[in-house]
């Protein structure tokens, strides 16, 4: 039993700070990722034997980070291509999240899409002339996105449905359905598709040009939509409270439908890019994660276009940097995920310092004490 | 009998920011008894239970259990020392049954026995005169189960104390009658028993000794037995306090609103309103009174068109008579609308009617003010979402309870929040924030906002400012009916003044305003009339220039059975 003759404070407490500066939390994320870049190296020295046995390398290990990007023209170009297609996912998924429709499905809606437009292309490719082709990809991939996207969105309206679950499982039916179409498609069994001669989209200047061109005036184009537009207003609404909606009129259900509908047609897009600008074939692996990659790029830049351009380039340039460590130092293809790992927990650990202020208990006599 | 002290409170002050939630109180509660806290809305019970219970932590002051100083950090802590606190709101998994939610969280030795588990709450529910199936899931159960799941389950772990907040808000007068039986037994077994309520007749019904709070302070304890509901309701209320509000008699009042037999039940398929009939008169302010969850809430929304599941009429009258046509509240298809009725003349009595005019055409003609209204407008807001109400062109403001939650969107600047009534306006798609931004400038400059800015989210102002964006909103919209709810709670004095100012100047200029008012001084002060509401229905309406406080207290209080029993 406590014997306690005064009044006693709990030894840490929490409260949470009411607005902060934004400068003021700009430097607790950079000194965030300043923080995982040192615990990365410290994690690098003990687990690359080279570093071990020599610390004194350890700007090395650093200067290949930077390397995996741009060190070369290619690989610098190869950096903004795949900065684009994440970026274009993620800015699919901006309507929903800022509706607060918890949408892990991109992934699937993108896969989908580029099962659509290839599909397309496969029973359409040379019948056609190659204009048309393109456009009838682009329509099929739009198409199919917007429907895989639709199906959630239905059943939330009508049944209130989880998003999330319901979003995420269709992922898998995304997967086997690419798998089922490769099976009758590949006479030989492999279920690999060969490159498609047809339905490539044109190039203008560089391979990529385009497609970066096009994503980089979708951000633009969806920052404008979503913060200048009455569809905009009403997803914000939504978004931040329900009752609100209900209360001014909004019907909650028309705007979650549409707004899924273009988050869908957004990842048609990307499938579109996929499809129809890079690979002009489709396997289960199309996609590559992008879509759940796609999710923490959005909540990284609070959910506004521009923002993203610069964390999709960050989380771009820590996978290219982390997978030229591993083939420059030589070790285990597992060390790269180490790496984005322990950047990702510190850039999202401290979104707790910046919203929490921690306090200590206050030694006899001394002022409370509290942290950052 | 010789009283054994169970719990002491000494000097318990708790502040939340810069409000006194709590100030130095004192309670005593003794073994084998049932002490009812009393007080209205509020007044820090609950506040002042939370911290016996471990959930707040008080600033100042000290707890004894059984003469023994504790510190009760935790709930846990609580039930170290043998407390347990029912909250209004149940905290129970729906998915688990009821033995699972009760052994939750438990700690014992052994291994985890479901069966045994099963036997004692069954043990226990038999003591105390319960029914339950251990085995029933949650989300099988009524209200008055889950409430059961959660007595026992404080019972499980021990408890000597235990404390109800408001277990009788949720229930049917059978239930609260077997509630009573129960806490009455647990007494006999030497239990003690901490009751919130504010009902005064259940007070006097279950209680032995009464404790009285006011504005965070212990006002009294009284033996129920040697008191009544008037002297209840005067130490709980206060001496009258005189408010110098302005007043001026209604002019010209008509009805302006007519509500009739307005039945709701709400998900949970309690009746929170009960043949609710009034009528609200432009030029005049209704007060509402009644303990909070009296459906007061609930009817407000009603006619606001936010409970579609409502029995009833709603009747708007709009005295239009001979008045010209706009097109500020009325669209263009709704004028085509009532014209293609012949609701509508012209200056020399001629009906009116648009029949192969173009768009343009009508809207000339209706712009030069020539087209008139030949009746009253009669509009039944029944069946009929916010959106559609205002397409109707009845311009029914609402500034709701809960401002940041539905009035207003806490995360956008004033600018945006003034948008929400008024953004559809305009051709194009995209947003015009010109207006609304004026609107938001003019409501800081005349309202006397204070607020870093017009894009500073709105969640950042303090509540008397959130209040008066709000406000400032819902009346430039130049309403008919004004209905606030609670306008004016957790505001200071002067702000409060602002807004009843408000309500006045709306008043004056034809307006039915509906306020739903906690505090019963200012109630009497400002509205013409007084509506006071109990378990969902109308317990009368008064005139508040001759009401007193003690008359609408017994109205607000007086139980169901209460009242069969006059009857």
């Amino acid at each position: 039993m406590a014997q306690a003759s005064e009044h006693k404070e709990p030894l840490i407490h929490l409260s949470k700070r009411t607005g902060v500066a934004p400068l003021r939390a700009w430097l607790i994320r950079l000194a965030a990722v300043a923080l995982g870049l040192i615990v990365c190296g410290l994690a690098a020295m003990l687990l690359i034997e080279r570093l071990r046995d020599n610390p004194g390398r350890i700007g090395e290990f650093y200067y290949t980070f930077i390397k995996g990007s741009f060190s070369t023209s290619r690989k610098f170009w190869k950096f903004l291509k795949n900065l684009s297609i994440l970026l274009c996912i993620s800015l699919a998924l901006t309507p929903s999240f800022r509706m607060r429709f918890w949408n892990t499905g991109a992934e699937g809606q993108t896969l989908v899409s580029v099962l659509g437009c290839i599909a397309v292309d496969f029973y359409l490719g040379g019948k056609i002339p190659e204009w048309l082709l393109l456009i009838l990809m682009f329509i099929a991939a739009l198409a199919c996105g917007a429907v895989w996207a639709l199906i959630p969105a239905l059943c939330k309206a009508r049944w209130n449905t989880n998003e999330t679950l319901f979003t995420l499982m269709m992922n898998y039916v995304a997967t086997f359905l690419v798998s089922y179409c490769l099976v009758i498609w590949v006479a030989n069994g492999s279920s690999s598709l060969p490159k498609l001669k047809t339905g490539k989209l044109p190039t203008i200047g560089n391979d990529y040009l385009l497609i970066i061109l096009i994503v980089l005036l979708l951000a633009v184009g969806l920052y404008i939509y979503l913060s200048y537009t009455k569809h905009g207003y009403e997803i914000s609404v939504v978004g931040e409270s329900v009752r609100t909606a209900q209360y001014v009129g909004i019907s909650v259900k028309k705007v979650i439908v549409r707004t899924m509908l273009l988050n869908g047609a957004l990842c048609g897009l990307a499938g579109y890019l996929i499809g129809a600008g890079l690979d002009q074939s489709v396997t289960v692996n199309s996609v590559g994660g992008q879509g759940f990659t796609a999710i923490m790029v959005a909540w990284l830049a609070k959910f506004n276009p521009l923002v993203m351009i610069i964390t999709a380039g960050l989380i771009q340039l820590l996978n290219q940097g982390a997978a030229q460590i591993s083939q420059d130092f030589n070790v285990s293809g597992a060390f790269p995920d180490v790496i984005v790992g322990i950047i990702l927990f510190f850039i999202i650990g401290c979104e707790f310092f910046i919203n929490y202020q921690v306090h200590f208990r206050s030694r006899a006599g001394q002022e409370g004490r509290s942290v950052k | 009998m010789e009283k054994q002290l169970a719990l002491q409170l000494r000097g318990i002050t708790k502040r939340f920011g810069r409000v006194v939630a709590n100030n130095h109180v004192d309670l005593d509660v003794n073994r084998g008894e049932i002490l009812a806290i009393l007080g209205e809305n509020g007044c820090g019970k609950t506040t002042l239970m939370n911290m016996i219970a471990g959930i707040y932590f008080p600033d100042e002051g000290h707890i004894y259990v059984d003469g023994q100083e504790v510190v009760i950090r935790s709930p846990k802590d609580a039930f170290d020392h043998r407390i347990g606190m029912i909250h209004q709101h149940f905290k129970l998994v729906d998915l688990f049954t009821a033995a699972e939610n009760i052994v939750l969280g438990v700690h014992e030795e052994g291994r985890y026995n479901l069966k045994e588990v099963n036997q004692r709450v069954t043990e226990i529910a038999g003591k105390y005169g319960f029914h339950i199936d251990p085995r029933k899931k949650i989300y099988d159960m009524s209200v008055s189960e889950k409430q059961t799941v959660e007595i026992i389950k404080v019972l499980y772990r021990g408890a000597d104390i235990l404390i109800l907040d408001e277990p009788t808000a949720v229930l049917t007068p059978q239930e609260i009658d077997k509630l009573f039986d129960v806490l009455r037994r647990m007494r006999a077994d030497g239990k003690s028993i901490i009751i919130i309520t504010h009902k005064l007749h259940e007070v006097l019904d279950v209680s032995d000794r009464v404790a009285i709070l006011r504005r965070g302070e212990h006002i009294a304890t009284v033996n129920t037995a040697e008191t009544n509901e008037s002297q209840l309701t005067e130490m709980m209320v206060g001496e009258k306090v005189s408010l110098d509000i302005e007043r001026n008699d209604p002019v010209d009042a008509a009805p302006r609103l007519e509500v009739m037999h307005l039945n709701l039940h709400n998900a949970e398929g309690l009746h929170v309103l009960r043949d609710v009939t009034f009528t609200a008169n432009g030029g005049e302010i209704l007060g509402i009174a009644g303990i909070a969850g009296s459906g007061q809430r609930e009817l407000l929304e009603a006619i606001a068109g936010l409970q579609p599941q409502m029995e009833g009429d709603v009747i708007f009258h709009n005295p239009k008579k001979d008045k010209p046509v706009t097109f500020f509240h009325k669209s263009m298809k709704r004028v085509r609308e009532l014209g293609a009725q012949g609701m509508f003349h012209d200056q020399n009595m001629k009906p009116v009617s648009f029949d192969g005019m173009s768009t343009a055409e009508i809207r000339k003609w209706v712009e030069s003010g020539n087209v008139l209204f030949k009746e009253d407008e009669i509009i039944d807001l029944r069946d009929k979402t916010p959106l559609e109400i205002r397409q109707l062109g009845v311009r029914l403001s609402f500034v709701p309870e809960d401002r940041l939650g539905m009035g207003l969107v806490g995360s956008m600047g004033i600018t945006d929040n003034m948008m929400l009534r008024s953004y559809r306006k305009g051709p194009a798609g995209f947003l015009d924030r010109k207006k609304p931004r004026e609107l938001a400038e003019e409501i800081i400059r005349e309202l006397k906002v204070n607020t870093p800015g017009v894009n500073s989210p709105v969640r950042r102002l303090s509540g008397g400012n959130v209040q008066k964006v709000l406000v400032g909103r819902e009346i430039a919209f130049t309403p008919k009916v004004l209905m606030a709810a609670y306008p004016v709670r957790g505001l200071d004095i002067n702000s409060s003044y602002t807004i009843y100012h408000l309500l006045n100047k709306q008043k004056e200029s034809g307006v039915a305003v509906i306020f739903v008012g906690e505090d019963l001084d200012v109630l009497l002060a400002l509205s013409d009339r007084i509506l006071v509401m109990n378990s969902g229905a109308v317990t009368g309406i008064v005139d508040a220039r001759h009401a007193t406080k003690e008359e609408i207290g017994l109205l607000m209080t007086k139980t169901d059975r209460a009242r069969k029993e006059e009857a």
